[in-house]
């Protein structure tokens, strides 16, 4: 190492100014063939809803391709796949949500599968460094029972990392303190 | 794989202890009831965590996305400045082709939020953000103005140095950053609470740009310098299976 990580910083209030853009939620074209919502409210420590709340997802394609600079696994067959979502509003209500498709299993540690799953970062007012989960799915009981992350997770947390089937999607709620608090991850 | 990952590292080094604030700073207010009181759970690095947007085609949108003294008819009021420097990680290596997002209030200390009420005028000719992609030596260059320092409510007589706001993807999700860039000098640095809450010193100085004469435009603009340093790659193999 020969130079040190510049630091974090808050991304304050008026993040709005310069971050989220009209297609920012959206991480497959508008259109998309088995396109889902994600959203949910992102809570303090007081059950108040976060208006002020940044979220950025990043995922494989359901055949767990990335669209990263080398294109991670090959070429997404998905036209227009970004893979990424960021939303954030100017003056939000507590909510957050992108619209993309469920990723397929991609490697894991020691070569084992993971269970489909969504990086996220949270940022915030009051965050001082973005804080990192997962968005796993509730209904892959199967990959989720075999997932090595969620196995490093204690038993009686891990719910806090599954998306509830919707009419639409899912629905991920993310609880940055107190009862229910979300599974955040060193990365 | 088939394709060449020469430049992108398989894993990234761990960050030490204090490298980032803590998420629980008592004197900067929002964190009281914003902080997890859950430790962190460590995570492998894998596929998903070493890989990462490339947001460059989707955000920039116009040939004045850089020049944040050019968006609008009018010229901004203010002083105009050049912020400049390179994207690198811990090993020196610039990183090319990442996006930096930046914002930031006018000169006025006010952002075009419609939360800030800070009664300081709105500048017509200021919207205050902007996007470039670095180039291959990882570069970025923005003209902007410079901003000026706000009153905010988290304590009695609170004002915030002036600063510019920046949001670095990097390679990988593991890289992404989101900091501030300061001024050097800014005799508000002893009160505020955002700005301390980076323990070490010399970290702090990190993110300080310097005044650069080099740089500087004659009859134009004076020039900022700032470096940038993402997490560099780990010693240890990666962690997952390609």
């Amino acid at each position: 190492m020969i130079f040190a990580t510049t630091p974090s910083q808050t991304v304050g209030p008026y993040f709005a100014i310069g971050l989220p853009w009209e297609a920012g939620p959206h991480a497959v074209p508008p259109g998309t063939p088995g396109a889902i919502r994600i959203a949910g409210v992102v809570c303090d420590g007081a059950g108040q809803p976060v208006p002020d709340n940044l979220i950025e997802t990043w995922q494989a394609d359901p055949a767990g391709r990335f669209a990263d600079l080398h294109g991670h696994g090959g070429p997404s067959a998905l036209e227009g796949f970004r893979g990424f979502a960021r939303s954030g509003f100017e003056v939000g209500d507590g909510s957050w949500g992108i619209v993309t498709v469920k990723p397929g299993a991609v490697p894991g540690p020691g070569g084992a599968a993971q269970a489909p799953h969504i990086a996220v970062s949270v940022f915030a007012r009051g965050l001082l460094h973005r804080c990192v989960t997962r968005i796993y799915f509730a209904d892959e009981e199967a990959a989720n029972a075999a997932d090595p992350v969620l196995a490093s997770v204690p038993a009686d947390r891990r719910a806090t990392l599954l998306a509830q089937p919707t009419d639409d999607g899912y629905r991920f709620d993310i609880r940055l303190q107190g009862p229910g608090e979300t599974v955040f991850f060193a990365v | 794989m088939s394709r060449s990952t020469t430049d992108t590292p398989t894993s990234y080094e761990r960050e030490p202890e204090g490298a980032h604030p803590p998420l629980d700073h008592p004197g900067y207010k929002s964190t009281r009831l914003r902080h997890p009181r859950q430790p962190l759970i460590r995570l492998p690095q894998t596929v998903t965590e070493i890989t990462g947007p490339q947001l460059g085609p989707a955000r920039l949108l116009g040939p004045h996305d850089a020049d944040l003294t050019r968006q609008h008819e009018g010229e901004p009021i203010g002083e105009r400045i050049i912020v400049g420097g390179r994207v690198l990680d811990t090993e020196g290596k610039p990183l090319r082709d990442t996006l930096v997002e930046v914002w930031q209030a006018n000169a006025a200390g006010r952002y075009r939020h419609r939360s800030d009420r800070w009664p300081a005028p709105l500048d017509p000719g200021f919207s205050g953000a902007g996007r470039c992609l670095t180039d291959d030596a990882g570069r970025f260059r923005f003209t902007t103005i410079k901003p000026g320092a706000y009153p905010w409510g988290n304590h009695h007589n609170a004002w915030r140095p002036a600063h510019i706001h920046f949001s670095l993807l990097g390679r990988a999700f593991a890289q992404r950053l989101v900091t501030q860039m300061y001024f050097p000098g800014d005799p508000l640095f002893a009160y505020d609470p955002i700005f301390n809450s980076v323990r070490d010193p010399a970290a702090r100085e990190r993110m300080i740009c310097r005044f650069s004469i080099h740089d500087s435009r004659p009859d134009w603009a004076p020039a900022y310098g700032w470096d940038i340093v993402l997490r560099g790659p780990g010693a240890t193999p990666f962690e997952a299976a390609l």
